[in-house]
């Protein structure tokens, strides 16, 4: 009788878990569901859901005629050149932070969170002045290096987090052992935070992607990633739904399988460590 | 020995870091409050003058600064608001035992990694579209008048796609939070004969009070910010009807040239987000020590 009630009520929960995920998912899914049709059966009435000629050309023309390609290589390069530097600077000092703190550690941290919450428009004349006099405009450096600023402070926190969790006496007893600092970092440490800097790649890897600010306001053609691309179907009353489909898919795709694999990291990283 | 050695190293190895982001932090932020001070057009540069307070009495004696600190308030706890109590239910809902559940967690998640344009123009154009939309099929369907969203609701309707995309934020961070909870603790409540209702109220709604401070912070710090969503779909309008202070601010900067203007506009924005981070600061600030 017991089994009989748990049974139907994880019936219905079924039913209404799945109820709502299909609602909240489904602006994605009839993204990709779109970019297999023509233009006419895009904006059709009644929609077609599922019973219409499939086709792959509108990802045909969006490959060859938008240079999509350079764009999501843009994206490539802004997005993991950003999260490369940013590793190579934050690396030593979460790694410093974590283990010989001081009494000033937790202030630093403090303080480097705080500067994520500057409102990016606050400094977007300057920043854009500075761009425009050092012609870092539409440039993959300057993009690289503004990715990098505003990420930096995630990704130190994301590795302090990390590395605190590596117990000390490990490293303690390389010492004892006669471990030169060097030796302690590469054959020690480097082993145990693979998973840690992994998970902060993954993060950084997946905001600096989606950021839209910075990349909308520096950018025109040349150093322009997907956000500007997509933005750019704004303009003509977004008369191109498959192919605006078909761009959005290619464009988002990646990301959300990567974000999907990184969940855990993401609550952690977002959150800086308040919630595990 | 050895640990002063390591210390030293210590030091220069934070430097790189704290000095990036220093410099970062300061020469921006010196130059934004240096110009707001100025008459400074970007198109003709060479002219700047002295403002003294001027920018500042013209931005926020401007009437669309009015509306650009109510629509920013408006979109900021209008998505709070949708978020945090629909996370909480979503939250429930995906902590029950169901078939199928990692896979619809996966989908309930996934709106948080699409871009803020791909998103925005999704909505904006398949969705909401007054004519081809699918919103407009499903009235027209039920026999209702179809609403043409962005023209006639265009905060609501940008406040609606930014919670999309916030609402799987908040339903991971509460999830992770509610399986912490410690389950004795509510086997033993509904020993006491404890309804659902009141074991939500009394055990879980308390547990889940970090939480949910923080994504309400987070999320305030990042819908500050909101630029994308309203450059692609109304590019704040009609009039100033979708503009919040962040699309104020580059319009008076980077469309009508106003470095000056701009700047003030920027130096409040940064106030009052200092004012949010000073609550978030002491919030995370307090987890660390626990």
């Amino acid at each position: 009788m017991a089994r009989a009630t748990t049974t139907r009520r994880k019936a219905l929960m079924t039913a209404l878990g799945w109820g709502v995920a299909f609602v909240i998912f489904f602006p994605i899914l009839w993204t990709f569901l779109t970019s297999f049709k023509t233009e006419a059966e895009a904006v059709t009435t009644p929609p077609k859901f599922l019973f219409f000629d499939w086709t792959l050309a509108n990802y045909h023309e969006v490959n060859s005629r938008s240079n999509y390609m350079r764009f999501a290589m843009n994206s490539v390069i802004i997005a993991f050149g950003s999260t490369l530097l940013g590793l190579l600077v934050a690396i030593p000092a979460a790694w410093a932070m974590a283990f010989s703190p001081t009494k000033r550690t937790k202030d630093l941290l403090m303080w480097m969170l705080s500067t994520k919450m500057m409102p990016a428009v606050g400094v977007l004349i300057p920043i854009y002045i500075l761009f425009r006099d050092f012609r870092l405009l539409d440039t993959h450096f300057g993009m690289v290096l503004v990715m990098t600023l505003i990420n930096l402070p995630i990704i130190v926190w994301m590795l302090y987090t990390y590395f605190k969790e590596i117990p000390a006496p490990i490293l303690e007893a390389a010492r004892m052992d006669g471990a030169t600092l060097r030796q302690e970092i590469v054959d020690v440490l480097a082993p145990m935070a693979v998973p840690g800097i992994a998970s902060t790649v993954l993060l950084n890897v997946i905001l600096a992607w989606n950021e839209a600010f910075w990349t909308l306001n520096l950018t025109t053609t040349k150093a322009a990633p997907l956000t500007a691309f997509i933005a750019s179907y704004s303009s003509p009353e977004g008369l191109f739904w498959a192919k605006l489909s078909a761009a959005s898919t290619m464009a988002i795709a990646p990301i959300v399988l990567l974000g999907w694999f990184s969940q855990k990291q993401l609550v952690r990283g977002l959150t800086f460590g308040a919630v595990k | 020995m050895a640990t002063t050695h390591t210390r030293t190293a210590a030091r220069w190895m934070a430097a790189p870091s704290i000095l990036l982001l220093f410099m970062w932090m300061i020469v921006p932020l010196g130059m934004t409050v240096y110009f707001s001070f100025l008459h400074y057009n970007l198109l003709s540069p060479g002219e700047e003058s002295w403002a003294g307070l001027m920018n500042y009495e013209f931005f926020v004696t401007d009437p669309a600064f009015k509306d650009a600190v109510f629509n920013t308030l408006y979109l900021v706890l209008g998505v709070l608001l949708i978020t945090t109590v629909g996370g909480t239910l979503l939250a429930l809902l995906l902590d029950q035992p169901f078939w199928g559940q990692g896979v619809a967690r996966l989908m309930v998640i996934a709106p948080f990694f699409v871009m803020p344009t791909v998103s925005a123009l999704v909505w904006k154009n398949m969705l909401m579209h007054p004519v081809n939309g699918l919103f407009a099929w499903i009235a027209r369907t039920l026999g209702f008048q179809p609403v043409d969203w962005l023209g006639a609701y265009p905060l609501t309707s940008i406040t609606i796609i930014v919670a999309w995309q916030w609402l799987p934020f908040a339903t991971l961070i509460l999830l992770t939070a509610l399986q912490s909870l410690d389950q004795e603790q509510k086997e033993a409540a509904e020993m006491d004969g404890a309804g659902a209702f009141s074991i939500f109220r009394h055990i879980t709604l308390p547990h889940l009070s970090r939480a949910l401070t923080v994504v309400v912070l987070i999320e305030t710090i990042f819908l500050l910010n909101v630029f994308a969503e309203i450059l692609v779909t109304t590019n704040g309008g009609p009039g100033t009807a979708s503009t919040n202070l962040g699309f104020l601010i580059y319009m008076q900067g980077l469309l009508q040239f106003d470095a000056g203007g701009a700047s003030a506009g920027g130096v409040i924005a940064v106030i009052l987000a200092n004012v949010v981070a000073f609550f978030l600061i002491r919030a995370i600030g307090k987890n660390l020590e626990a």
